[in-house]
């Protein structure tokens, strides 16, 4: 059975397509909100502020996360900033262009109408922040201030020093405390879900287990939300948090999810490279550095001279070079890319030759020690308690890391997924950002789904269906809670030779090799015979110590790691059918001539959403067209 | 580089826990603090022993997770760091450490080193937020702030609530994070109007749930990660005094209209 990916995208001319759509949507009466129910998993930037918002407006929420407290969802680590069209450093900014660079920035491989209400909402984003205490950056006159950032020639960016994520989630976190306290919001944390449960074609609740009892519990609900985040520790290494994972997607795809572009993945290009193999995750440094620092190698290979002793006309300043008009501040794919070329033709620094110089030698001179102290302070810090050494007197070395996950279960313009009553936000749906994410655009979109777009889909939903109708006795809960139990006893019982991290290193080197910032057919097809051998091997020889009915890490790593070794299995189905390049999907055998990303949008400019067959049966390659009405695709230049 | 470590084994809430000793011999000198416990556990796990438990997400210093004691510091002996961002460089060889949970009786022990702060979550719910429903909030630029005090509200906001405050005090006491968000939405002018509501419910709170009085030891300013000041308790006092004298619950009666 094929989807029928209705995208719900509302006529009318650009502008006016979210006015028009709120305008048509139903309303539930304040009266009858509580009688509704709605779950919503996760509170990063987009669960927290979902369930804020909806407690505010009176319906019953429930909300789950598996750390200890809302406020330590991955968000947090967000370092750089967030972009709003605000227009206030009088540059030229507009709704539009902010708009189109996200367009243009995503490669042209994501929707007009959802990335122009992104642009639209960002102004509202800001306001709201403002009023919730978030502690943005100001000028001496008492205004908002604002930084570029990689992918824009305007300067947009709104910044809490180099803790943007965590201010904005502690804004939103505030938020749904407050309703907490009233009585609105009821909070599950240490509660990782682990199956969606689905009636009749419809999202009714979830199966969740109890991190600190085992318990396994049955939650009802009217409406379903997945804000669980991305999926980049596939890779094993990764900037993401450790707990970061994909099962609730990965479990609501198996129940009939569709997954859109599985194999859209974003390397960022400022992270500090690895040196061990202990490593356990990588850290990024953020973007906002390539404001004022300087990228650059050795014109000669493997140099192994002390940088500052490097002259000027022996560096190469390869960005410069090659994009003149961004230079240091080209995307983000542009300049991964870039920087493992420079490494691959031997020009690398560092361990292995795998690092490239972020020099501050220059802005430390023109501006002052203490104005990058102010700028980039705790960033410094970090890289120093990190590596060992001074930023402000030896170049930071960086190397590109996975980072964000653009793609994610295929959602429609009121953020439904193929499973009616089953919403996804935030980085969780693959929506909004095509085939790239500009920087401080992902918590733009978290905040923009949770605050201002899921109020309104909601209540459209529930205004046409009626509250309750089936509890936790319904067959298809007792099924799905007793399959969860199988799974984990299943786990448990193996008691084989290999940890669950071997099993996650093994799939994480598959992936980094044959799915990561380049990848070709030869390799892919590789990966895809590996990938079922690994998770067999899991099945037959992962040690899990433990039992079920108690705090256990290893079972919870477990649990995730079997659901990425099928998810990387998908990643690079969706690579090898994907026959172009475009932004974080980079296929060798389409390319210029000069070795930039060459897209085929006779083929491609679609969504690709794939489809669970069942067990052991290959799943299904749907596509959704992405029309341009508004904006001609171009190739995209940073020249 | 060879590490003894003696860790605090408890299975859970109402088991009795004891110190049991490791050794490890190959500490890579560039290993985060947490890398050498994953190194511990993948050991204990082959053997067919209990991993360790300890709460970590980030890695990276911002989400508060993890934090435990080393030789009786919340973090480790490092100024100004979470553990997870501790290198074994800053250890020696052949050192002998003492790893035992945060001590207070408001965070009781989960599981080994971990612990639970959900009245962390409590404090800030009893009033640790601005009042403003999403959708009405006026243009940003509309309320200038003071860049000087949207600094000191930011360095007050950085505490990433790890708890390693209350584990330091002698008294337990919660002061220094309800301070930190006391302080955060007090400079603001956004939040003047709850400001008093604001203290006075998140300092009752705070003894509610079983954390101790400030004696202005000074240890939880000498501990904190994120260099939150001790001079934001000073302020939290001056509101919880003032707020005391002026501050009346808004009384609950409904219009008739
Ligand atoms: C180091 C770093 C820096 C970044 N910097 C920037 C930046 O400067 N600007 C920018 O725009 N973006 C940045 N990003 C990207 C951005 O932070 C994320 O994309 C965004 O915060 C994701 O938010 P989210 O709400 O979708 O998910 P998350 O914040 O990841 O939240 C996921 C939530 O889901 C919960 N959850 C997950 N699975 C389950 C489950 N099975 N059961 C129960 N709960 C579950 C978690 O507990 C958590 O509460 C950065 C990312 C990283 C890694
Ligand atoms: S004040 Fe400092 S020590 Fe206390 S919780 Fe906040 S960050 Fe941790
Ligand atoms: S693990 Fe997040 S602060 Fe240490």
């Amino acid at each position: 059975m094929a989807f029928q990916l209705e995208s719900r995208i509302p006529s009318g001319p650009l502008e006016q397509k979210w006015e028009n759509a709120r305008r048509d949507m139903k309303l539930v009466s304040p009266a009858n909100r509580r009688k509704y129910t709605i779950i919503v998993v996760g509170s990063g930037l987009a669960g927290a502020s979902a369930a804020a918002t909806l407690g505010e407006l009176g319906y019953n929420v429930r909300c789950f996360c598996f750390q200890d407290s809302p406020r330590r969802a991955h968000s947090i680590a967000a370092q750089g900033g967030i972009n709003a069209a605000k227009n206030y450093q009088n540059d030229g900014d507009s709704v539009y262009r902010l708009f189109y660079d996200t367009i243009k920035g995503g490669d042209f491989r994501s929707r007009e109408a959802n990335v122009y209400r992104l642009a639209e909402v960002s102004l509202n984003i800001i306001d709201q922040c403002v009023a919730q205490g978030v502690p943005f950056a100001r000028e001496y006159g008492g205004t908002l201030a604002n930084r570029s950032f990689g992918g824009a020639q305007v300067s947009r960016t709104f910044y809490a020093r180099g803790q943007t994520g965590q201010q904005l989630l502690l804004g939103a976190y505030q938020a749904l405390e407050r309703q907490v306290d009233a009585g609105r919001v009821q909070m599950f944390a240490r509660h990782e879900m682990l199956d969606l449960v689905v009636i009749d074609g419809r999202a009714r609740g979830i199966i969740t287990r109890n991190l600190v009892t085992g318990a396994i519990d049955c939650h009802v609900a009217d409406a379903v939300v997945l804000a669980t985040g991305g999926y980049g520790n596939v890779f094993y290494l990764s900037t993401n948090a450790k707990g970061s994972n994909a099962t609730a997607i990965w479990r609501a795809y198996k129940r009939g999810a569709g997954f859109g572009n599985p194999c859209f993945t974003q390397i960022h290009p400022t992270c500090i490279p690895q040196t061990g193999d202990y490593q356990s995750k990588l850290t990024l440094m953020s973007e906002s550095l390539r404001n004022d620092g300087r990228i650059w190698v050795p014109k000669k290979k493997g140099d192994t001279r002390n940088p500052n002793d490097i002259p000027e006309e022996e560096r190469d300043y390869y960005l410069e070079r090659m994009y003149p008009a961004y230079g240091n501040l080209c995307p983000r794919d542009i300049a991964s890319r870039a920087a493992k070329l420079m490494c691959d033709q031997g020009y690398g620094v560092g361990p292995g030759g795998r690092g490239v110089y972020l020099d501050f030698r220059e802005a430390i001179q023109r501006l002052g020690r203490k104005t990058i102290e102010e700028r980039y302070g705790n960033l410094f810090e970090m890289y120093e308690r990190i590596t060992g050494e001074d930023p402000y007197t030896v170049p930071m070395r960086i190397y590109p890391a996975v980072h964000y996950t653009m793609g994610g279960l295929w959602v429609d313009y009121h953020l439904q997924s193929t499973i009616p009553g089953l919403f996804v936000l935030g980085e969780a749906n693959f929506s909004d950002h095509g085939a790239n994410r500009l920087g401080a655009s992902a918590l733009m979109q978290g905040l923009a789904d949770g605050y201002f777009i899921i109020p309104y889909t909601m209540g459209h939903f529930l205004a046409q269906v009626k509250p309750g109708g089936v509890d936790e006795s319904h067959p298809e809960f007792r099924a799905a809670r007793e399959q969860v139990t199988g799974r984990t006893k299943k786990l448990l019982s193996i008691r084989g030779k290999k940890t669950v991290d071997d099993f996650h290193r093994e799939l994480g080197k598959i992936m980094w090799e044959y799915c990561g910032m380049a990848r070709n057919a030869a390799g892919l097809k590789h990966a895809l015979k590996k990938i079922p051998e690994l998770r067999e091997e899991f099945w037959q020889n992962v040690n899990v110590p433990g039992s079920g009915d108690e705090m256990n890490q290893s079972l919870e790593k477990a649990g995730r790691v079997a659901d990425f070794l099928e998810l990387g299995e998908l990643m690079c189905l969706d690579a090898l059918e994907r026959e172009e390049s475009c932004g974080g999907h980079f296929r060798e055998e389409h390319q210029t001539e000069e070795g930039e990303a060459k897209r085929d949008d006779e083929r491609f400019c679609h969504v690709a959403v794939w489809e669970y067959a069942g067990e052991n049966r290959p799943p299904v390659r749907n596509v959704e067209p992405l029309n341009f009405e508004f904006v001609h695709l171009a190739q995209r230049s940073y020249k | 580089m060879r590490i003894i470590l003696n860790i605090w084994r408890q299975k859970n809430a109402s088991s009795p826990g004891k110190m049991v000793r490791y050794e490890l011999d190959n500490v890579n000198e560039h290993m985060s603090f947490l890398e050498m416990l994953d190194v511990l556990n993948e050991e204990l796990t082959r053997r067919g022993e209990d991993p360790v438990t300890f709460e970590h997400d980030c890695r990276e210093g911002i989400c508060g997770c993890c934090g435990f004691m080393i030789n009786g510091i919340p973090h480790g002996p490092e100024r100004g760091t979470t553990v997870c961002q501790l290198h074994m460089r800053h250890f020696r060889d052949g050192e002998e450490l003492w790893l035992e949970p945060f001590r207070a009786k408001a965070f009781p022990v989960i599981k080994d080193l971990m612990v639970d702060r959900s009245a962390f979550d409590r404090i800030i719910s009893s009033g640790g937020y601005i009042s403003i429903n999403t959708g009405s909030a006026p243009e940003a630029n509309s309320i200038p702030v003071k860049k000087q005090d949207a600094d000191r509200a930011m360095d007050a906001a950085a505490c990433i609530g790890c708890g390693a405050c209350v584990a330091a005090c002698p008294n337990a006491s919660a002061s220094l994070f309800v301070a930190a968000k006391i302080a955060h939405l007090g400079l603001l002018p956004q939040g003047e109007p709850e400001r008093d509501r604001r203290a006075i419910r998140m300092v009752l709170k705070m003894t509610d749930e079983g954390f101790g009085y400030c004696t202005n030891t000074g240890e939880c300013e000498a501990i904190c990660p994120k260099g939150v000041k001790i001079e934001n308790i000073a302020r939290m006092h001056r509101d919880f005094t003032r707020a005391v004298a002026l501050f009346r619950e808004e009384a609950k009666v409904g219009g008739t209209g």
